[in-house]
């Protein structure tokens, strides 16, 4: 038992207390819930800050545990989490935005025992599908978390729609997670390791690497099975109507934790143990993205409702998490993860705002709103910092992790023109969208039945959006925090499917890594001067 | 050598039906219904003993000239069809009041189709098979009709008559054809024949009969036309072992007949036993998508989870069979809570539409709790059962793929056929948790119910969490066919 192994089983065992726990109990459901998820964010903090010092337990990954008892010594499967660079910032952003997702459901009141039980194995569950060692928990514990998704959209959701949103978030993402599944099933098979350990199918799969008929055919299963939970274009459109209708907390948790969950697979399982079929595919994804950069930007700027907006616009930040795996270079692939890390916090966030506005206005059209600043400074403020936060401002984690992206993108000359097309379209149309929302929102008039819209009441209120804002605030500032964790573990996913091809030499690619990271650094502190 | 001994869960549990009608005989009228719980305990005991090794039912051997073959195989199923049977007999007592006259006799019979059902899983000969598909045929043709005074239930009943008798007819000829072309009945003197018979049409005619007399027993495509309406008219205990102990039955006969003795035509009729799985999973669950009706959606729910079994037996190897014994041991604890709850449920209600289970979370926690638990386990999801007896199920097909590439369409045509069963599972969840009720009323639950319900989750949520040890056990028990 490790720390992480505590932080995925605080909130899964914090759920089955409250099982037991009669529902009048509402002030201790609450506590419970808070108390968990923090203090699983606690450990998550502790984990990260000691994992530069903690000893490599197994094949680089640090905090390995393993749970008895669950899985099958026959199939070789077995519980075992642990962390290397890659996701040990994911778990620490998942377990902070659980945390802030808790803070921020007052609004529930009705059948709070379910929805806290609810958002307590959505979390633990999130945090047990990045922690995961092993192919088929990897798989469970995203399950585990989305399940409750969708019975939370259509419990506790909003709008005239959920019932209609439940179905089809829950078919959408089902046949992504089901298709992903095929690929997994069929990777096991064919990798014939006989172990669905993720090291162990990595370096089985490195000594005698799979045809390239099976990888051809399994890539593209885990590309669009994971495309589609990630909402990759075109297969994106459950996204806007789910969050415009979920919950703040389960928003919150989906668009900014679960949803990477596909992205992680990517990296973690389907480039490193089938790198011909990556280097196949990469330039398809490369394409795709734009529709998600510029296509879906487009779409968001024509919303009225502003959940809509901030559903499209996460849809269309997942481009350039897609543009730095498909460059498949060692920048890219780390900016990609920044960009992960730095969207989960930003998304967590917006929706985090977004609720509270509709949860003190009762709506969230656009034009109905107006004038919110003065009534509402710190949730004002805070809007106009995620909205800069969103168009990439530098300063921000987001800013570091898209500047990135673009440099590894760039050096990858086949991408170069997608990646001037994603410049132009993400920071271009990022910025009038965005923008725009905080005029229709905080500017203007204030309209006369706003009158007793009330800001944030008191620091306990405030905590998730400070904390979410401070987390934001300390990656774009100081973003080698990720990049130093992230850089050997994505040298060792990019060197396997660099070295199939002399595209570029390692010597290079390091020496590139070296520049963007001070780059970015160097810009944000001046900007933030 | 005659081993009577090997017997002795099969004679226990024909003495303790027998006993229920003697007793019956001196017991005043209101009494009657506490012999459920007698006969219950009875059951687990056995299972307990059996399963300990300390009762009866845990020695292997065979019997009556290798008719009867007690094997890990069929102690398996016994567990099976003994918890099986516990689980529906407390049912059984809470049903007890909605029959009119003659709950000892229902009792009874319930124990007299679990003995055929202990038979069967011991059937090493065509005879037995044959004798003991009788056996639990014929007491169901009575327990789906018991309800007399009801007209869906007569319905169902005589719907059942019917084509389980023309399936029947069925089996019996091509159990004379078999003999017929081999001169033999014995499954083992049989797989030794069988190699050379792979091209004589009038065995494989008779083989392919023998099949469909199972093929109607666990409700597989093109002999399912009988299961919704059976579901939907038969009192919910029947309906409830029916859709676990005949169908768990059928699938035991059925690996005993395809891989015990006739391997070499099973390897034949790959592609037949693809397209007969893959079919029933489209029809069961394109036909489940309108249903309103709770028992009628279970029925057609049924016929979908026969197609998810048949993945297991279609990939004609050790993985898939041994999926098949797994999928079941979870679909066990599944189905016993859903109808655990539909028996308590419906007679608080005046309809079994989905609709009226509006607002059971309100009326009972507990009871919402368990139908949602069961309906997320047979939709597939985790940390449930259901998702890991999927799981296997598919790995082992999707192993087969790289041999034959109909795998890989069987595989996304079941993956296809979970992504719509979401929906109308969710129906209920939605119906029960979302809609509000017209009747607010409590509903209570008696001490024995709740005690099934607790068992069944904590069975549904131990196979989904620790799969390990009952993968062991049931890898183990698919080695019969190995010998």
């Amino acid at each position: 038992m490790t720390t992480l192994t505590y932080i995925v089983l605080w909130p899964l065992l914090t759920a089955l207390g409250l099982a037991f726990v009669p529902r009048n109990y509402r002030v201790i459901m609450r506590a419970a819930a808070i108390g968990a998820t923090g203090l699983s964010a606690l450990l998550a903090l502790k984990l990260f800050l000691q994992f530069s010092s903690a000893p490599v337990d197994y094949a680089g990954y640090r905090f390995v545990g393993t749970l008895p008892w669950l899985g099958s010594e026959a199939l070789g499967m077995a519980c075992r989490f642990g962390v290397d660079g890659i996701n040990v910032g994911l778990v620490f952003m998942a377990a902070v935005v659980a945390f802030a997702a808790a803070c921020c459901s007052w609004e529930i009141n009705r059948r709070e025992k379910e929805f806290y039980i609810l958002l307590l194995v959505m979390a633990g569950g999130i945090i047990g599908a990045f922690a995961s060692l092993d192919l088929f928990f990897f798989y469970f514990f995203h399950e585990l978390a989305l399940v409750p998704t969708f019975i939370m959209i259509g419990l506790w959701g909003r709008g005239e729609d959920r019932t209609y949103a439940t179905f089809q978030i829950t078919l959408y993402l089902s046949i992504g997670a089901f298709i992903a599944l095929a690929g997994l099933i069929a990777l096991y098979v064919q990798a014939g390791a006989g172990t669905f350990d993720i090291p162990a199918m990595t370096a089985h799969l490195r000594a005698n690497g799979l045809t390239t008929a099976s990888q051809n055919f399994i890539f593209p299963l885990l590309l669009f099975g994971f495309g589609i939970l990630v909402s990759l274009w075109p297969f994106h459109t459950w996204a806007p109507l789910g969050y415009g209708s979920a919950p703040t907390a389960t928003a919150m948790l989906h668009a900014g934790v679960l949803k990477k969950f596909g992205l992680y697979g990517l990296i973690r399982v389907a480039l490193p143990m089938m790198p011909e079929a990556a280097q196949e595919w990469m330039p398809v994804l490369g394409w795709l993205c734009l529709g998600n950069l510029l296509y879906c930007g487009w779409v968001a700027m024509q919303q009225k409702n502003f959940n809509w907006l901030i559903g499209y616009s996460s849809v269309a930040h997942m481009g350039f998490v897609f543009l730095g795996i498909a460059s498949l270079t060692l920048i890219g692939v780390t900016g990609a993860v920044l960009v992960m890390i730095a969207h989960g916090f930003l998304a967590a966030l917006t929706f985090a705002l977004s609720g509270y506005i509709h949860q003190q206005t009762g709506t969230l059209e656009m034009k109905e709103l107006g004038g919110l600043l003065r009534k509402m400074p710190f949730i004002g403020t805070a809007l106009i910092m995620a909205a800069f936060a969103g168009c990439g401002l530098p300063g921000f984690a987001n800013f570091a992790g898209e500047v990135t992206v673009f440099f590894g993108a760039w050096s990858e000359s086949s991408l170069r023109l997608v990646t001037v097309l994603a410049c132009w379209g993400a920071l271009i149309i990022g910025a009038v969208y965005m923008l725009r929302a905080v005029r229709a929102i905080l500017h203007g008039e204030t309209p006369a039945r706003w009158a007793n819209v009330a800001d944030a009441p008191h620091l306990w209120r405030k905590l998730p959006f400070l904390l979410l804002l401070a987390a934001l605030l300390v990656f774009g500032c100081f973003p080698r925090l990720l990049t130093d964790k992230i850089t050997p573990d994505a040298w060792s996913i990019v060197e396997r499917v660099r070295t199939l091809t002399p595209r570029q030499t390692p010597a290079e690619t390091v020496y590139e890594n070296a520049a963007p990271a001070g780059d970015a650094n160097a810009v944000s502190v001046a900007s933030n001067e | 050598m005659m081993n009577i001994s090997l017997l002795s869960l099969e004679l226990s549990v024909v003495l303790l039906g027998l006993a229920l009608l003697l007793v019956d005989l001196w017991l005043p009228a209101e009494r009657k219904r506490w012999l459920g719980y007698i006969a219950a305990a009875g059951l687990a005991l056995l299972f307990l003993g059996s399963v300990t090794g300390i009762g009866p039912g845990s020695v292997e051997g065979t019997a009556f000239g290798n008719m009867f073959v007690q094997d890990a195989l069929s102690l398996f199923f016994k567990r099976f069809f003994l918890l099986a049977g516990a689980l529906v007999l407390v049912m059984a007592v809470e049903f007890s009041d909605r029959i009119a006259a003659g709950v000892s006799e229902y009792y009874a019979l319930m124990l007299f189709a679990l003995a055929g059902m202990l038979f069967a899983s011991s059937a090493n000969n065509f005879a037995l098979l044959f004798v003991s598909l009788e056996l639990i045929t014929v007491t169901f043709y009575v327990l789906t009709s018991f309800q007399r005074a009801r007209l869906f239930s007569l319905e169902a009943g005589v719907k059942y008559l019917i084509i389980g008798a023309l399936s029947t007819a069925f089996t019996v000829y091509g159990i004379a054809l078999v003999y017929g072309t081999t001169g033999h009945l014995d499954f083992d003197e049989l797989s030794r024949v069988t190699p050379d018979l792979a091209g004589n049409t009038v065995f494989l005619f008779g083989l392919l009969f023998v099949m469909t007399g199972l093929g109607f027993k666990i409700a597989a495509f093109p002999f399912q036309i009988w299961a919704p309406d059976v579901y939907q008219g038969a009192p919910s205990p029947t309906t409830a072992f029916l859709a676990i102990g005949s169908k768990a039955a059928g699938f035991s006969l059925l690996l005993r007949v395809l891989f015990s003795a006739a391997p070499a035509i099973a390897e034949q009729w790959e592609n037949l036993l693809i397209t007969v799985s893959a079919v029933t999973i489209l029809y069961g669950n394109l036909c489940a998508l309108p249903q309103r009706n709770v028992k009628r959606l279970l029925g057609y729910s049924s016929i979908a989870h026969a197609g998810y079994l048949l993945l297991g037996v279609a990939a004609l190897n050790d993985a898939g069979r041994s999926a098949v014994l797994f999928y079941l041991a979870g679909y066990l604890f599944t189905l016993a809570a859903a109808f655990s709850v539909i028996s308590v449920v419906l007679r608080h209600l005046e309809t079994e539409d989905i609709s009226g289970l509006a607002g059971l979370s309100g009326r009972s926690p507990l009871l919402a709790g368990t139908m949602a638990v069961a309906m997320v386990s047979l939709a597939g999801i985790p940390p449930l059962a259901g998702f890991v007896g999927k799981f296997f199920l598919l790995k082992a097909v999707i192993e087969r793929g790289a041999e034959n590439t109909a795998y890989y369409w069987l595989t996304f045509i079941a993956l296809a056929g979970v992504v719509m069963s979401l929906y109308y599972y969710f129906n209920v969840i939605r119906a029960m948790y979302w809609s509000s009720a017209t009747d607010n009323s409590a509903i209570p639950v008696s001490r024995p119910m709740k005690w099934v319900i607790c068992a069944c989750i904590a069975g549904i949520f131990y196979v989904g969490l620790f799969p390990g040890r009952l993968f062991d056990i049931a890898s183990a028990a698919v080695l019969v066919f190995h010998h």
